[in-house]
């Protein structure tokens, strides 16, 4: 079980990098340095009516200076609060939360499907970091691009756009037919009719996915069972076919669950 | 006149250090101080303990357990309201034999009371290491939550009974608020035995999404619960303080130390922490250390002086 945090952490800087899209880097002092690709943080709102905290992966986390980078979209007003706030604002934070992506599923010589869709994409920057071997990173997009240049740099990045401005049109799936791509392992993050479809495509294939999945969240830490996803066999700590996406998850492995 | 006032002013300036007691005694049952956690929101503490001390609570309230495991409603299961959420989470719960093999060891390794919230036979637990049982007949989310005999005074008597009759350890009766005059409700558990009443669980809501068009929960109608909901509570627990002589545990949007005095003052013994601990998980421990605070204030040597002092 790795050591959570709850924080005042520190806005380094905050930019517009889409529509709707924002980054935010944040001086923690002990999160960014036990945070692992896939993790999670839960970001609190300082307003009052908003009692909930807003469960945002963790982009990148740099373990020597205690930066940690979030990068969300603003979907409600507890999102649209956070894209106000500036350098030097505080923000409370609590994590980092949740299993992450298993990095040694991976090595060198071996093949990986970094599979990113909207605001799914991410993760997928810190995991393309650290994973090994080598990283074929598939990105799917409305239209918009946003953190392509940063995965560049560490993969080779395959583009879907659903209107065909950018890469290949359709999502990325499609990219993956077209480049007529394989892997040893995929990890994805993104839309749930997204992540269903990788799931019968990779189980067709006989691929290891892992899926990194969404719900509701309450409390972030395991108690109060609002963020549960369906499993295949009965679970340990539920003992029902339930397993909590803030505490298990968010990353199962797709024969574990049904998406 | 002037010493008089000079040893008054030494007494101020050493209230600081003034010896205080928070215990209160429910049922028999004596608590270190009168915090607990709402049921549902803690599960069996395991998770929060990682930020919150247990040995510092008065008692850990227990997530609902049945006799077998329940896999609860679809989710979504929760959604956030303006100053509080809504909840339909169906009771999932692992069952009595998971319980009682793993949650309740672990809550024996700390200095605090437990308090089972039991929606399932009683005599499971008679020989189990634990301080009292909380009887859900008021959740609003399952049928089998038994919100429809909770609302229903006659009902309530004769499940009270029944269940004291069965029970080895004091019992608490937790009511809904979904009634019309809750004192019906609270003076037929005491009719029936009860040795304690908890108040309030949610209230049913309902909350629409004009984006999808649909309901925001997958059961349509939740609980509403966090601090929207206070004043309902406070009104709640002080009608009922003056209908019945059973200690109370009040609940419903406690979320600093002035929130719980609220309850105590308007006739709670104990209170407990629920929505607050999703938005801040020390929010139990910053309760007591404030109402400690408050007591060295305004010299407040002993808890129980504060029960139910607002008529």
């Amino acid at each position: 079980m790795s050591e959570k945090y709850k924080e005042t952490a520190q806005i380094i800087k905050q930019e517009k990098i889409g529509t709707g899209i924002y980054s935010m880097w944040l001086q923690t002092q002990k999160i960014a340095g036990a945070a692992r690709p896939g993790q999670f943080i839960s970001v609190y709102s300082k307003d009052g009516s908003r009692l909930l905290p807003r469960p945002i992966s963790i982009c990148e986390a740099n373990a020597e200076n205690g930066q940690l980078r979030i990068v969300y979209r603003v979907a409600g007003k507890g999102t649209e609060e956070f894209s106000r706030y500036e350098q030097d604002d505080a923000l409370d934070i609590l994590g980092p939360l949740g299993n992450g992506f298993p990095l040694e599923r991976m090595e060198e010589g071996k093949k990986a499907f970094l599979i990113g869709g909207g605001i799914g994409i991410p993760p997928m920057v810190q995991l393309s970091r650290e994973l090994k071997g080598e990283k074929q990173i598939v990105l799917g997009y409305r239209d918009e691009l946003f953190l392509t240049e940063d995965l560049k740099r560490s993969g080779t990045v395959f583009i879907a756009t659903e209107d065909g401005s950018c890469g290949t049109r359709g999502n990325v799936l499609d990219a993956i037919r077209e480049h007529a791509l394989t892997a040893d392992v995929i990890y994805a993050c993104g839309p749930t009719p997204m992540l269903r479809a990788l799931k019968a495509w990779a189980e067709e294939k006989q691929i290891e996915c892992w899926l990194s999945m969404e719900e509701k969240m309450a409390c972030g830490i395991g108690a109060c069972l609002a963020c549960v996803c369906r499993s295949k066999e009965v679970d340990e700590h539920s003992q029902v076919k339930n397993k909590r996406v803030c505490k298990e998850g968010p990353v199962f492995l797709s024969t574990e669950i049904e998406v | 006149m002037m010493l008089n006032g000079e040893s008054k002013m030494q007494t101020r300036k050493a209230s600081g250090y003034m010896e205080i007691s928070t215990k209160v005694t429910i049922a028999g049952v004596e608590l270190k101080n009168p915090v607990m956690t709402a049921s549902g929101t803690f599960g069996s503490g395991m998770e929060y303990s990682e930020f919150v001390d247990l040995n510092r609570l008065g008692a850990v309230v227990t997530k609902g357990v049945a006799n077998v495991p329940w896999p609860g409603n679809p989710t979504p299961r929760i959604a956030e309201t303006c100053g509080g959420m809504m909840n339909a989470i169906g009771l999932q719960n692992p069952g009595i034999d998971t319980f009682v093999r793993r949650d309740l060891p672990f809550l024996q390794n700390y200095d605090t009371k437990v308090i089972v919230n039991v929606c399932g036979k009683v005599e499971r637990l008679a020989e189990e290491p634990v301080d009292l049982l909380e009887i859900n007949i008021s959740c609003p989310n399952v049928k089998e939550g038994g919100i429809a005999f909770g609302q229903n005074p006659k009902a309530v008597e004769t499940i009270t009974a029944e269940i004291k009759k069965r029970a080895k350890q004091p019992v608490i009766m937790k009511l809904s608020p979904n009634v019309t005059d809750i004192t019906e409700t609270a003076r037929a558990a005491e009719a029936g035995g009860a040795d304690a009443l908890s108040l309030i669980n949610t209230l049913t809501g309902m909350k629409i999404d004009v984006h999808r068009r649909t309901f925001a929960l997958a059961n349509k109608t939740g609980g509403v619960s966090g601090p929207a909901i206070k004043p309902i509570a406070v009104r709640m627990v002080y009608q009922t303080a003056q209908a019945v002589s059973l200690p109370i545990i009040g609940m419903g949007g406690i979320a600093c130390a002035q929130d719980a005095l609220e309850f105590i003052l308007a006739g709670a013994t104990a209170v407990s922490v629920g929505t607050a601990n999703f938005h801040n998980p020390m929010t139990t421990l910053e309760v007591i250390e404030g109402i400690e605070d408050y007591m060295r204030r305004y010299q407040v040597s002993d808890i129980r002086e504060l029960i139910g002092c607002v008529k």
